[in-house]
């Protein structure tokens, strides 16, 4: 397994030039209207695919990635589908990561969880065909039929006969059958890669220090720059003096552009000295908000008459009049930075003929595009070449540090790499919006939840419920509505988007409500499920079937209500395709509580690759646990209070619980892994707390809440 | 700016930098050794994390007029192939996720291994408590510790 990078031109010349062999085209995206075809010897230009598989004569299958590779593992789960039908040995295949250079638009992105259930069917249908055409071509050397040959790991064998050829030795003719109208899929019971833990395509490179990120790249040449953004959202330049910043060897030049000051120069540590000599004035250009008018406008907003009402079902107002009992309750999460260890960074080539663009970034095509409107040139001129990304969790879902490095290569009109320091990282805007939530629940003489109602007020955050989850629609009477405040802080998707808040205020009221009801909290979100299939309430988006399996067995995996001396919280919830189940263990040690313990149970449908699923999971419940009880973004003047890993607190090392990982098996096509983990976490702790000490909590981060005090975290506690 | 010898990976260097230069930037920008990362500046993060004379240190705020003749190791040296029993170890335990920050909990773990090859999970935790992951990968570094500890005692 090797791991490369080039251009889509560069692969079709080699690849078709390497002496025959066979080259199929082929489009992962499911909004793509072409399929697959052959790509014919002597081709130097088909770029109409944004995939393509290659099995040259000497066995190498290599196959060509387009989707930008951020930790999510993409990059070793696709050529695992295609190798999985196309019977490839493994140790044979090399991938190649694209460059953003079609002349077509199309959908090359990362996020949303959505790579894999986008591409799923497509990639598979690849590889059977190439299998197919690699079996017929054995069928007409041979003069057998077809029906009598099988393909496996690299060889196409007649096994009546004991022979067998090598992929590569079929290439060349298989690239002169026609392909097939239909292909058969293997059945799931015979995959021997798909479901396999297979390493990481890029583990030696990143092992051994490789460049790989965007960071790394260096051309000669090239000048370094770092730029100055307004530190107060709200505020804008008046007037700046660079003079002194200029004066710094190595400084290239100090310029202004729109309300940001680049110090452009040789190397990094100088415009990081000459950056702190500028001079710049600003003034007030919007709203200038600090973090206690956040706090107080949430309250203003929750009682506010208008909102935009996101669902009603049945009538609320008869539900909660009639009720036998109400339980109210509010929840509040700040602001948070996405935090990459990467921090944002661009390299931008203005030419006059054309603009080379290369970077991480989880949205390549709409940075193209956003880049293409400002210089107002056609995309076709610009071509972006993926970097590895070190890390995204949704920062690099936006172009605008791509756009900034373009606009400051074409004023300075030289090749110039942007970078960011962690500092204009983290106070540089793009949020996971800060946002509050009030839920109330009626219940019934019985215990039954008759009426919810949720309202959710938020800092541009959208709408910051997601009002056809559940329990919506195994509810009799229920309404969801929202307000959203304009505000010059800039906010984004931030890894499980508002999911990853709204699950813990969600899973934490259902639990006070289930213990108001007198009920076991597992039990109490069955009886929901099996109330809302019943006889369900309006639409219901998500599968009650689906959740309940990830409820029991998350349940049974945790031995749910027989350990003894343990505390255990209870979540689940269902975002971006999948299910997943959490139970949370809380133990008392030395007379205070440890967090020891996370079981999770998720249904993601067919798990790809064992190794990479297994790591999301984990990954995204140490990112819930981390931000739930740390993360932390304040405010004051309009400026982020918080700047670095000094006074933003992430997760370490001998804070992360035990988590045991278990995936339901249930051979539906893959629904997605990269986000469903990290939602339901905040709330399985918070639950699991909750037992163990009689305290709730309410608000994010937990560590700032008096009632946490003397909280310890840890395996090894 | 002043003149540096430096040695590095067991190779001598020449470069010339101002004298408060982090070595991290150093490395970088005037040599090409890009696997030693920028993550925070502050010493807070260990992606930029090297070896001093054996011992891991934050290149980020270590100025270069202070290395002297000390022998600096970075992630390039740590093998010539990638073949250190640490490195080993995390492509067979599949530690990383995004990998920024690996070369620098690799360098810290490789200095712990080896001044203490059998070191106890407690010691595991002080040691690599400084070096974030934003991917979460702390149960595989801490399973690839224990799987490097066993290659190197053997």
């Amino acid at each position: 397994m090797e791991t490369i990078r080039t251009s889509r031109r560069d692969f079709i010349k080699l690849s078709v030039a390497a002496g025959g062999g066979l080259v199929l085209g082929f489009n992962w995206s499911d909004t793509e209207a072409a399929g697959i075809a052959l790509v014919p010897a002597g081709a130097s230009d088909a770029v109409n695919f944004n995939s393509y598989l290659a099995i040259s004569p000497n066995d190498i299958v290599t196959i060509f990635s387009p989707n930008p590779e951020l930790g999510q593992n993409i990059k070793t789960s696709f050529p695992m589908i295609v190798a999985e039908e196309l019977e490839a040995d493994w140790s044979k295949v090399n991938v190649v990561q694209a460059a953003l250079d079609t002349k077509k638009f199309e959908r090359q992105l990362t996020g949303g969880s959505g790579a894999i259930p986008h591409s799923w069917e497509r990639l598979r249908k690849a590889g059977a065909t190439a299998k197919y055409l690699l079996i017929e071509a054995a069928a007409k050397r041979w003069g057998v039929s077809s029906a009598t040959l099988v393909a496996e790991n690299g060889r196409v064998w007649d096994k009546a006969n004991n022979r067998s050829l090598t992929f590569g030795e079929l290439a060349s003719e298989a690239s002169q059958i026609s392909l097939p109208a239909e292909v058969k899929l293997k059945d799931r019971k015979d995959f021997k890669i798909i479901g396999k833990p297979i390493r990481n395509v890029d583990n030696q490179a990143m092992l051994s220090g490789k460049p790989l990120y965007g960071l790394d790249f260096y051309r000669e040449g090239m000048l370094t720059a770092m730029i100055q953004r307004p530190r107060s959202f709200g505020m804008k330049v008046k007037s700046f003096d660079g003079t002194a910043a200029k004066a710094v060897p190595g400084i290239v030049d100090v310029i202004q552009f729109k309300n940001n000051v680049a110090v452009i120069g040789k190397n990094t540590w100088s415009i990081i000295k000459a950056r702190k000599l500028l001079k710049i004035e600003y003034e007030k250009e919007a709203a200038i908000e600090s973090t206690p008018d956040h706090d107080a406008l949430f309250r203003k907003l929750l009682d506010a008459k208008e909102a935009t009402v996101r669902r009603k079902d049945g009538d609320v107002d008869t539900a909660f009049s009639g009720a036998a009992k109400v339980i109210k309750r509010e929840y509040q999460c700040p602001f948070l930075p996405h935090n990459p260890m990467e921090p944002m960074n661009f390299f931008a080539h203005v030419r006059p003929d054309g603009v080379e663009l290369v970077g991480p970034s989880q949205t390549p095509d709409m940075a193209r595009n956003e880049v293409a409107k400002l210089l107002g040139i056609a995309p076709d001129k610009i071509t972006l070449e993926l970097t590895r990304l070190g890390g995204g969790f949704g920062r690099r879902l936006k172009a605008d540090y791509v756009v900034e490095a373009a606009e400051l290569s074409s004023l300075v009109k030289a090749p110039v790499k942007v970078i960011w320091t962690r500092e204009d990282d983290m106070g540089g805007g793009s949020y996971r919006p800060a946002v509050r939530y009030r839920f109330e629940a009626a219940l019934d003489k019985d215990g039954n939840l008759i009426g919810y109602k949720l309202r959710g007020v938020g800092i541009n955050s959208g709408n910051p419920t997601r009002e056809h989850n559940f329990p919506s629609g195994a509810v009799d009477h229920l309404l969801i509505d929202s307000i959203e405040h304009q505000s010059p802080i800039t906010t984004g998707a931030w890894r499980a988007p508002i999911t990853n808040f709204l699950a813990f205020a969600e899973q934490a009221f259902l639990d006070e409500v289930a213990v108001e009801a007198k009920k076991d909290p597992v039990q109490f979100r069955l009886d929901l499920l099996d109330r809302g299939k019943k006889s369900p309430v309006g639409e219901i988006r998500y599968d009650i079937d689906r959740m309940k399996t990830v409820i029991q067995l998350a349940a049974e995996k945790a031995q749910w209500g027989k350990k003894k001396n343990v505390a255990q919280g209870f979540s689940v919830y269902f975002s971006h395709r999948s299910y997943v189940a959490q139970v949370a263990e809380v133990e008392i040690k030395g007379g205070k509580p440890a967090v020891k313990r996370i079981i999770a149970a998720s249904d993601c449908g067919i798990v790809v690759n064992k190794s990479g699923a297994e790591q999301q999971v984990r990954g995204g419940i140490v990112d819930g646990m981390g931000h739930a009880f740390f993360g932390n973004l304040t405010f004051k003047d309009g400026a982020a209070e918080q700047l670095n890993f000094n006074s933003f607190r992430l997760i370490r090392f001998k804070e992360v619980p035990e988590i045991d990982v278990h995936f339901v098996d249930n051979g539906i096509d893959p629904t997605g892994l990269g986000e469903p983990a990290l939602p339901p976490t905040g709330g399985a702790i918070a639950n699991a707390l909750f037992k163990a000490t009689g305290k709730r909590l309410y608000n994010q981060p937990f560590n700032k809440q008096p009632d946490l005090e003397g909280v310890s975290l840890g395996r090894s506690i | 700016m002043a003149n540096y010898q430096l040695l590095i990976n067991g190779k001598k260097y020449q470069t010339e930098a101002d004298p408060d230069t982090p070595l991290l930037w150093v490395l970088r920008d005037n040599l090409g050794l890009l696997g030693t990362k920028y993550g925070c500046g502050i010493a807070q993060c260990g992606a930029c994390t090297v070896h001093l004379n054996g011992l891991a240190v934050r290149s980020c705020t270590l100025p270069v007029s202070t290395v002297g003749t000390k022998k600096v190791t970075t992630i390039e040296g740590l093998s010539a192939d990638g073949t250190h029993p640490v490195q080993q170890a995390w492509d067979e335990v599949d530690v990383p996720q995004c990998g920024y920050c690996q070369a620098g909990q690799i360098m810290t773990a490789a200095a712990l291994l080896a001044k203490n090859p059998k070191p106890s999970s407690q010691e595991i935790d002080t040691a690599m408590n400084g070096n974030l992951c934003r991917c979460g990968t702390y149960h595989r570094i801490q399973e690839a510790i224990v799987l490097a500890s066993s290659k190197i005692s053997k």
